[in-house]
């Protein structure tokens, strides 16, 4: 198992790397920089030479691959640099914010792993009831949702027309703030997770071993117990990391509309000002949290499926 | 119906819903096996014999299902039986050997569990009982090393050693009737023979009747002591295994028994090309009137063309019944 792990943290060192060449590459192509759009607003104008001189400061006038190598030996030690912004280092901005993100995407994928799964496994054991079709519509739904409006709508009715739960806001980082924004950005998850269960239950049910199972003179409570639910969790697992992963990233939208102060927001605004550590640092969490739940799904599977052993 | 008879089946007929219409896949099937028989079904794949077998299982599922005729086990008519009595009678007085024993087993579950379920489901034991009497199954099946092996998955035992996991499950709670379907294709030869020495001596010992299902006629005659041949849907032929080979009645299965390859015959005339039964066989939707084979028979005058043959009663042979479905047999 410690080999398993090994080898696969092997594996996302050069990902990683090329991650952060990418983000500093494109970063550097785009036109504008921090310095440039601080007049943007053309209320404010700013002293040509205090311009020049934040440009040195901030290294902006080095050539391209001195800073380049310049951010890869700072990173791998662990510093990200200083935000232009608040001239604070990014560890500590996003140390900051890391707490709450991760608040929300697990609550997100709590309620995204309960329900979908529940609704996708009730509608395989059921193909063509009520059930069946009411989750899978609902799951239609779910996918095709904006995050954005289907967000508004939560706050328009628990907050506003019921005033069940807050509208935004983290308040005391309390469960109560948490909820709404959680269901917002779970629900994709959640519609995806509903119709890959689905899928994966329905196929498992009509394999060749649950007829054995059946031929045995199994109950069909005992035929899902026993053969089909760790058979179908292989492919619901699968699924249930990539949508992890991937949450962070999907987590932009929800935590700007509601308030969020996660890593998400703190990405958005350091992309209007062009605040390249911060965003560099941002988003190098972001490609982190993806890779490490990538690398926990590696393992679940070793742990469910007997026929699957990374290397000798 | 016979003192000994275990398994009857009467009239058999198997549905199959297709878009507008509904397809008889099975129909006029009778047959009757005795305690401890070995008894063959015959026929090329589509025939109807394996659907025949999840019928008696209880097993059909849509968009077949049973049609019409009767089941009787041991004299009780088992065709309409609830789902509870037919859970009780499947693993423990009828077993199912299924063709393919790369994907018959739950991959994700030690081989010693999934026989142990049976004792577990049938004989009320606890776990840890269950374990120690799969692992003594599996010795009984000559799996080398049951101790270890019990803790073994599917992945990691060949072919040959998943089927005897099978028939260890099958067998485990000593039924009266074992249905074997196609037990050996998905085999190298070289095992086939293992697997089927091992299935009838366990069955002999136990007491067990055989239903073995199979295409391949030379290894049903072998082993079993009467066959049906199944074409199309329907029996066309049942006889003492000897007398199938000696004097074959019907067409199809005078073409079945011609292709099969002889040694003497194929040394003595040199590199002759195995005979085969000319066409296919039709699909459900196209079934010909009249006689289901007679795109196929050599004999085939205008009345096959037009009017089904009706079953005639062979001269019983050993007190053995045999019948056959032609208009022209012999």
């Amino acid at each position: 198992m410690l080999l398993v792990l090994a080898r696969r943290l092997a594996n996302v060192v050069p990902t990683l790397v090329a991650v952060i060449a990418l983000v500093f590459l494109l970063f550097s192509v785009l036109p504008g920089s921090f310095i440039s759009g601080m007049g943007e607003d053309g209320r404010t104008t700013i002293d040509p030479a205090v311009m020049e001189r934040m440009r040195k400061e901030m290294g902006l006038d080095d050539p391209l691959p001195e800073r380049f190598a310049k951010y890869i030996a700072h990173t791998a030690v662990g510093d990200l640099g200083k935000s232009f912004r608040t001239r604070e280092p990014v560890t500590y901005l996003i140390g900051q914010r890391i707490w709450p993100s991760l608040k929300l995407m697990f609550a997100a994928m709590a309620f995204a792993i309960v329900v979908g799964v529940t609704l996708g496994f009730l509608a395989a054991l059921r193909p063509g009831s009520l059930v069946d079709t009411v989750s899978m519509v609902a799951a239609i739904s779910g996918l095709s949702l904006s995050q954005f409006w289907f967000g508004l709508m939560l706050m328009y009715l628990f907050a506003l027309t019921l005033q069940w739960l807050p509208s935004f806001g983290y308040g005391d980082g309390g469960i109560m703030h948490l909820i709404l924004p959680a269901i917002a950005l779970g629900v994709g998850p959640m519609a995806l997770l509903a119709r890959t269960t689905r899928a994966a239950v329905l196929d498992v049910l009509n394999a060749d071993f649950v007829r054995t199972a059946r031929s045995k003179g199994m109950s069909e409570r005992r035929v899902v117990e026993w053969h089909v639910l760790r058979n179908a969790l292989v492919l619901v697992i699968t699924i249930i990391g990539l949508q992890f992963g991937s949450l962070m990233g999907q987590a932009v939208v929800v935590e700007k509309l509601f308030a969020w102060p996660g890593v998400g927001s703190l990405l958005i605004d350091s992309v209007f000002q062009r605040d390249m550590p911060a965003v560099q640092g941002c988003i190098l969490l972001i490609v982190l949290f993806f890779l490490a739940i990538n690398t926990l799904v590696d393992i679940a599977y070793v742990a469910i499926d007997p026929r699957i052993r990374y290397g000798r | 119906m016979t003192a000994d008879s275990l398994l009857r089946v009467e009239d058999l007929r198997i549905a199959l819903a297709g878009d507008r219409t509904i397809y008889n896949a099975v129909e006029e099937v009778s047959f009757e096996i005795r305690r401890g028989e070995a008894f063959g079904l015959v026929g090329e794949s589509g025939c109807g014999k394996s659907i025949t077998a999840l019928a008696v299982m209880g097993l059909l599922k849509r968009p077949l299902s049973l049609g019409g005729g009767k089941i009787l086990l041991d004299g009780e008519e088992i065709q309409n039986a609830s789902a509870a009595r037919m859970r009780m009678l499947r693993g423990s007085r009828i077993g199912m050997i299924f063709q393919e024993p790369m994907t018959a087993l739950n991959p994700l579950s030690p081989v010693g569990r999934q026989i142990a379920e049976m004792f577990v489901l049938h004989q009320n034991a606890g776990w840890s009982e269950a374990m120690d009497r799969a692992e003594e199954a599996l010795r009984q099946v000559r799996v080398p090393s049951p101790g270890r092996r019990v803790k073994d998955y599917p992945h990691q035992l060949s072919g040959g050693m998943r089927q005897r996991v099978m028939i260890a499950i099958a067998l485990a709670c000593s039924p009266e009737l074992l249905i074997a379907d196609e037990p050996t294709t998905a085999l190298d030869v070289t095992v086939q023979a293992e697997i089927i020495d091992l299935m009838a001596e366990l069955c002999a010992a136990k007491g067990t009747a055989i239903l073995m299902i199979s295409h391949d006629l030379g290894l049903v005659a072998n082993m079993c002591k009467r066959v049906a041949v199944m074409y199309a849907g329907r029996i066309v032929e049942a006889q003492p295994a000897e007398a199938i080979f000696a004097k074959p009645q019907h067409p199809y299965t005078q073409g079945l028994v011609d292709s099969l390859p002889r040694l003497g015959e194929r040394s003595r005339r040199g590199q002759q090309r195995l005979r085969e039964i000319a066409g296919v066989v039709p699909s459900i939707q196209a079934y010909p009137a009249g006689c289901r084979f007679n795109p196929r028979c050599p004999r085939a005058s205008d009345v096959c063309l037009t009017t089904a043959p009706a079953i005639t009663p062979l001269p019983a042979a050993n007190s053995i019944e045999a019948l056959v479905r032609c208009h022209h047999h012999g």
